[in-house]
């Protein structure tokens, strides 16, 4: 991976969801990206965001730019270090939710990206990366 | 990679040279005016003397064989430039590399009588000019092919929006008349200029023709559904017509739901449900 | 504190959200309008969102309880003005908005709030 510039933001608090967004948008710009996938992955950093807040009890946002070749893309790396997802695929079902009635947010955001990659560790914590490409 | 010590390159070159500009003028002209071209003379002589000028430069400066290196630049300038109105012409890959090749012949010739009876001095020249000016006539080629692809994806590009227009048939009713077959990423491009049009005309319904589409697949369906679903979440109804008979059974065979769309047999019937909306009816003048 | 400004229009209460919302000032929103529904004894609610870039599912729900509550307090909403880019996000989210109604823009909006309160005053 050619982590070309990047940027890391704490998630702590609900202000740092809309640094988050800040942050992704900027970028989005920088690298040209067109309107309607600027809109998607901001709403995918934003749910990605939330879901290390409410459900991570907090953890970082790393907002990057990548290149595949000659195409450059954005890439979000969200982390933290909750208690982690025990069951991967039916966290990513439309409609699941963590228990305090909030849901898409993995399935939505995966459709909104280019790639989208997750792990995570009962007790440990969790990693999610998405990717747009230009 | 320099001259040698008894090189007569520049020589020939300089302005008492004997390389002669327009025995090479006249050959390219004679070459040309056969396809009858749209260039005049004037111009290619013109364009034969600024290369021969900026060679004498390059080659007067310093004598490389790297076309890349700064003492090249204005001849890659002049070249690139000469290879895109050439492109753009329609002149041949063959004919815009043919321009720079062609200045071989009167170059060996002055050559050749300048160096009298020194063959290997004169067969070392003629190598080196030879390495050189392939090279050139390779950037032009190179460059022309860029022009043609530059001009290729505009029209593809060109092509796209005259395929799709997004028409006005009423204030408030926009149509967007599909033709051809849709595959994913066009129907994608197509669905957002629909929905922005929505927006700059401030429209309530927009009809989605689908008469001259001979087939749909899952995504392609998908598409559409999803641009009915974001129409309604701006304010805007989407009709669906014009879905031929082949349609309505693959979308049903690939268990696409269509639930609450709006879906006519003609444009002109989707037409009539729309002037109902907005609240317009339409009456036949008595006594005609 | 910082707030978003609820104004009203006859029987309407306009809304215009120009910030990037926080999910606080979000809820602060919610609770006003519930209050200020009942107090103006309003009839409509109109929320215009043109200006937002994004509505993810957090804001998305948020829109969902707004027009809920105000339906229970009979008051009707109407969203207003949501960017084609910000549409087909809400829709590959897989954010539907049932049961919010939906105008181009604030002018459509008043329209359809007009006609449907004086459908419901002849009830």
């Amino acid at each position: 991976m050619d982590l070309q510039s990047s940027e890391t933001l704490q998630i702590t608090c609900e202000e740092d969801l809309v640094r988050v967004r800040q942050a992704t948008r900027a970028r989005a710009v920088l690298l040209g990206l067109s309107l309607v996938n600027l809109t998607k992955i901001v709403t995918a950093a934003s749910e990605l965001a939330r879901n290390t807040l409410t459900f991570g009890g907090g953890g970082t946002a790393i907002v990057a730019t990548v290149h595949n070749g000659d195409r450059p893309g954005l890439r979000l790396i969200f982390e933290d270090h909750g208690p982690g997802i025990t069951d991967i695929e039916l966290a990513m079902k439309d409609g699941y939710t963590g228990g305090k009635g909030l849901g898409l947010g993995l399935g939505g955001s995966k459709r909104l990206v280019n790639e989208f990659e997750i792990s995570s560790r009962v007790g440990e914590g969790t990693r999610v990366s998405i990717t747009r490409w230009k | 990679m320099g001259l040698e010590s008894n090189s007569k390159l520049v020589e020939v070159l300089g302005e008492k040279g004997r390389v002669s500009l327009n025995d090479w003028k006249e050959a390219q002209w004679a070459a040309i005016k056969i396809r009858r071209e749209p260039i005049t003379e004037e111009e290619l002589y013109r364009e034969a003397s600024d290369f021969m000028s900026l060679f004498q430069q390059a080659v007067k400066e310093a004598f490389l064989s790297d076309i890349r290196d700064p003492v090249w630049l204005k001849m890659r300038e002049m070249l690139s430039a000469l290879s895109i109105s050439r492109a753009r012409r329609g002149f041949t890959p063959t004919e815009m590399a043919t321009f720079v090749l062609s200045f071989k012949q009167p170059l060996f010739e002055a050559l050749k009588q300048a160096h009298g009876t020194d063959s290997g001095a004169l067969l070392s020249d003629v190598w080196m000019t030879t390495v050189l000016l392939d090279k050139l006539g390779l950037y032009c080629v190179e460059e022309y092919q860029k022009t043609r692809e530059a001009i290729i994806s505009r029209q593809q590009k060109d092509l796209l929006e005259l395929s799709t227009p997004v028409v006005q048939l009423w204030p408030g009713v926009l149509t967007l008349p599909l033709i051809g077959t849709l595959d994913s990423e066009r129907t994608q491009l197509v669905m957002e200029r629909l929905l922005q049009k929505i927006v700059d005309t401030g429209s309530q319904i927009a009809i989605i023709d689908i008469t001259g589409v001979p087939t749909v697949d899952t995504l392609v369906a998908q598409h559409l559904m999803k641009t009915i679903a974001a129409a309604h979440l701006m304010g805007a109804e989407c009709f669906l017509s014009g879905i031929s008979p082949q349609i309505a059974q693959t979308v049903v065979h690939l268990g696409v739901k269509f639930g609450d769309i709006v879906t006519k047999a003609t444009l002109a019937d989707a037409f009539g449900l729309a002037l109902k909306r907005i609240g317009l009816v339409v009456i036949k003048k008595s006594g005609e | 504190m910082e707030r978003i400004p609820i104004l009203r229009m006859g029987d309407v209460l306009l809304v215009s959200i120009q910030v990037d919302m926080h999910d606080r000032l979000a809820q602060t929103l919610q609770e006003e309008l519930a209050e200020r529904v009942v107090k103006d004894r309003a009839r409509g609610v109109l929320i215009d969102i043109s200006v937002l870039e994004i509505v993810d599912s957090f804001i998305g729900r948020l829109l969902g309880r707004i027009a809920s509550i105000s339906r229970i307090l009979d008051a009707e909403t109407v969203i207003v003005g949501m960017q084609p880019a910000v549409s087909i996000t809400l829709v590959e989210l897989g954010i539907s908005l049932d049961g919010v109604r939906t105008a181009l823009n604030v002018e459509r909006g008043m329209e359809l709030l007009a006609s449907s309160i004086s459908l419901r005053t002849q009830e």
